[in-house]
């Protein structure tokens, strides 16, 4: 930065004082040099800058969202309510609402866990923690349901004593609650941890120093202080759960009504040309995307005027 | 023991909850990844060589790697650009557009693969068009990188708004007051401060793009040595129950990944002690 400050300064004319002087001969003419050089580079570079933006979001992100819809309701409203209503689709949405069910509280216990560790104290490792933590975002999500595969398979570590006890993790239930468990595994957790450091530990050692105890201190004192924070992440983490594919496509096993996830049920009816029942599902989805947009817009909303 | 390693505090709860976090990071993350590298353990040097660079598997990580980089290039130039326009300029709509960006996050990935495939197939709102001007783009490589392009997005933009909205205009209104041009105060002004963010929101597409498989799945075709991506190699090796050539290839894949968190770490680093740097001046 100070750099481009010397090359400034050489572009003055010389005989110039010192950078305070500089700066406050800036402030003074700073706005009339700006109306004048709006008038030099004439309105229309923002105008086809913002045109421009506008048309990549239109075609880059509104046409694919159009697209569900239209192509949900292309073969009319009853047959979208009958393919949403359907026994397959309905066993779908429950698998779903189970798996992000489970996974959502668990990461959101360790989420808090993490950021109260990481945040209210010092120690070493805390950066490879952290890093640790982050893991779960750099994996493939087909290679994330691999290694429970590897573990829990029949050919996998547990595989055979899980097949003595009768106790089905992959192409189960169990499965696709776990790859959604980790795919989600950082969410609320990275969420947390930089708004817990960037409050600090002064409110929770004067809790403490006036005798609440610990759990007091994270109820009463902690929480109510991220709270947005924490909606967020558990907005985020639901979405997530809720829409992941790849990973819980590798653990599944594509029992129809039995293993099968909404966005996998979408993938079902897709490959077997079923187009209109595979958007009328994929439809749910996309709402349920709109609707943590607005959710994520209004709490964000709220943390910035939490902040002032 | 604990002593030493961390400063003392009149907190508690630090055992219970570094035991809590350590527990559940072993449980799910590390003793599962650990799985993979021990599987291909079982495998010789030889054998996992050969495994690695059969051609099948060598032309998917071409065209995983180099899809995710010409998207990651893409979404840097309309990433900036978006960032540019929503913290610079106002305009109706704009909170809307703002809130959209992150629709990829927010997006199911399969969901998202049916709907691109919709759009660009040769009958599509946009393939229709393209399709008589001879161009293809679902069921080709092409239609990988749209996928890529649409998932990266936000990375970008995510990563460089902030530092945009932070930045000091001072420096660019003494530029101006001094007779620089636009395009100017631009390059030699702000794109040096955005550049730390510009990096590490290309890293954090790239990485996110090498990985990906519902949005792409749909739209590519997935035609062996032409537009097949590694992970969709894996799977196809698993469904033949052939676990040691999958958990090879995503040996191969999990380094990659490893190397390039290792890079966004670094690259984030570099962007917290610049910002530093920039309020110290």
């Amino acid at each position: 930065m100070s750099a481009v400050l010397e090359e400034l300064k050489e572009l003055r004319p010389s005989g110039e004082g010192t950078t305070t002087a500089a700066s406050k001969q800036v402030d003074v003419v700073a706005r009339p040099a700006h109306r004048a050089a709006g008038k030099r580079e004439g309105t229309w570079v923002p105008i086809v800058l913002i045109v421009v933006a506008l048309a990549y979001v239109a075609v880059a992100l509104l046409l694919p969202l159009a697209a569900v819809f239209v192509e949900a309701f292309r073969k009319g409203v009853a047959h979208y309510f009958t393919s949403i209503v359907d026994p397959d689709a309905l066993a779908a949405i429950r698998l779903t609402f189970l798996a992000a069910g489970i996974a959502v509280p668990l990461n959101l216990v360790f989420g808090v866990a993490a950021a109260w560790t990481i945040a209210k104290f010092d120690f070493k490792g805390k950066a490879l923690l952290i890093t640790l933590i982050d893991l779960p975002f750099a994996v493939s999500p087909v290679v994330a349901g691999l290694i429970y595969v590897l573990i829990f398979g029949l050919q996998g570590w547990l595989g055979p004593w899980l097949g003595d006890h009768d106790f089905k993790v992959i192409f189960a239930v169990p499965g696709i609650v776990l790859a959604t468990v980790f795919v989600t595994f950082p969410f609320i957790a990275r969420e947390l941890i930089p708004l817990m450091q960037a409050q600090g530990r002064d409110e929770e050692e004067a809790a403490v120093v006036l005798g609440a105890n610990g759990w007091h201190t994270l109820w009463r004192v902690t929480l109510p202080n991220v709270k947005w924070g924490l909606l967020y992440g558990v907005i985020l983490c639901n979405a997530r759960a809720m829409g992941e594919f790849g990973a819980v496509s590798v653990v599944s096993g594509h029992i129809r009504g039995v293993t099968n996830t909404l966005p996998l049920q979408v993938e079902i009816l897709y490959n077997e040309y079923n187009f209109a029942a595979a958007f009328a599902c994929a439809s749910l989805l996309a709402f349920l995307a709109l609707v943590t947009l607005v959710i994520k817009t209004v709490v964000e909303h709220r943390f910035l005027k939490a902040e002032r | 023991m604990t002593i030493a390693l961390r400063r003392p505090s009149v907190l508690p709860g630090f055992h219970l909850g570094l035991g809590t976090t350590l527990l559940y990071l072993a449980l799910i993350v590390l003793i599962p990844l650990s799985a993979a590298f021990l599987k291909t353990f079982t495998l010789s040097l030889d054998q996992f060589v050969t495994i690695v660079t059969a051609p099948r598997v060598v032309a998917s990580l071409k065209l995983s790697f180099g899809a995710s980089l010409i998207a990651a290039l893409i979404n840097a130039i309309f990433g900036l650009l978006l960032a540019w326009v929503l913290t610079r300029y106002a305009f109706p709509g704009k909170r809307i557009i703002d809130a959209l960006i992150d629709l990829p996050f927010a997006l199911p990935t399969a969901v998202a693969g049916i709907a691109l495939t919709a759009v660009y197939a040769p009958n599509g709102w946009i393939g229709e068009p393209l399709a008589r001007l001879g161009i293809k783009v679902a069921f080709t490589p092409l239609g990988i990188l749209v996928a890529l392009v649409f998932i990266g997005l936000p990375f970008v933009v995510r990563t460089i708004q902030p530092v945009l909205e932070e930045m000091e205009s001072e420096l660019e209104e003494a530029a101006r007051s001094l007779g620089a041009r636009p395009l100017q105060i631009f390059v030699r002004v702000i794109l040096p401060t955005i550049v730390p963010a510009l990096v590490t929101g290309f890293t954090l597409a790239f990485a996110r793009a090498v990985g990906e498989y519902g949005s792409v799945v749909f739209i590519a075709g997935n035609m062996p040595m032409v537009s097949e991506i590694t992970p969709l190699l894996i799977i196809s090796k698993l469904e033949q129950y052939d676990y040691a050539g999958a958990t090879a290839i995503a040996v191969v894949m999990l380094v990659a990944s490893f190397v390039l968190l290792l890079a966004i770490n670094v690259l984030q680093g570099w962007m917290r002690r610049r910002n530093a740097q920039e309020r110290k001046v």
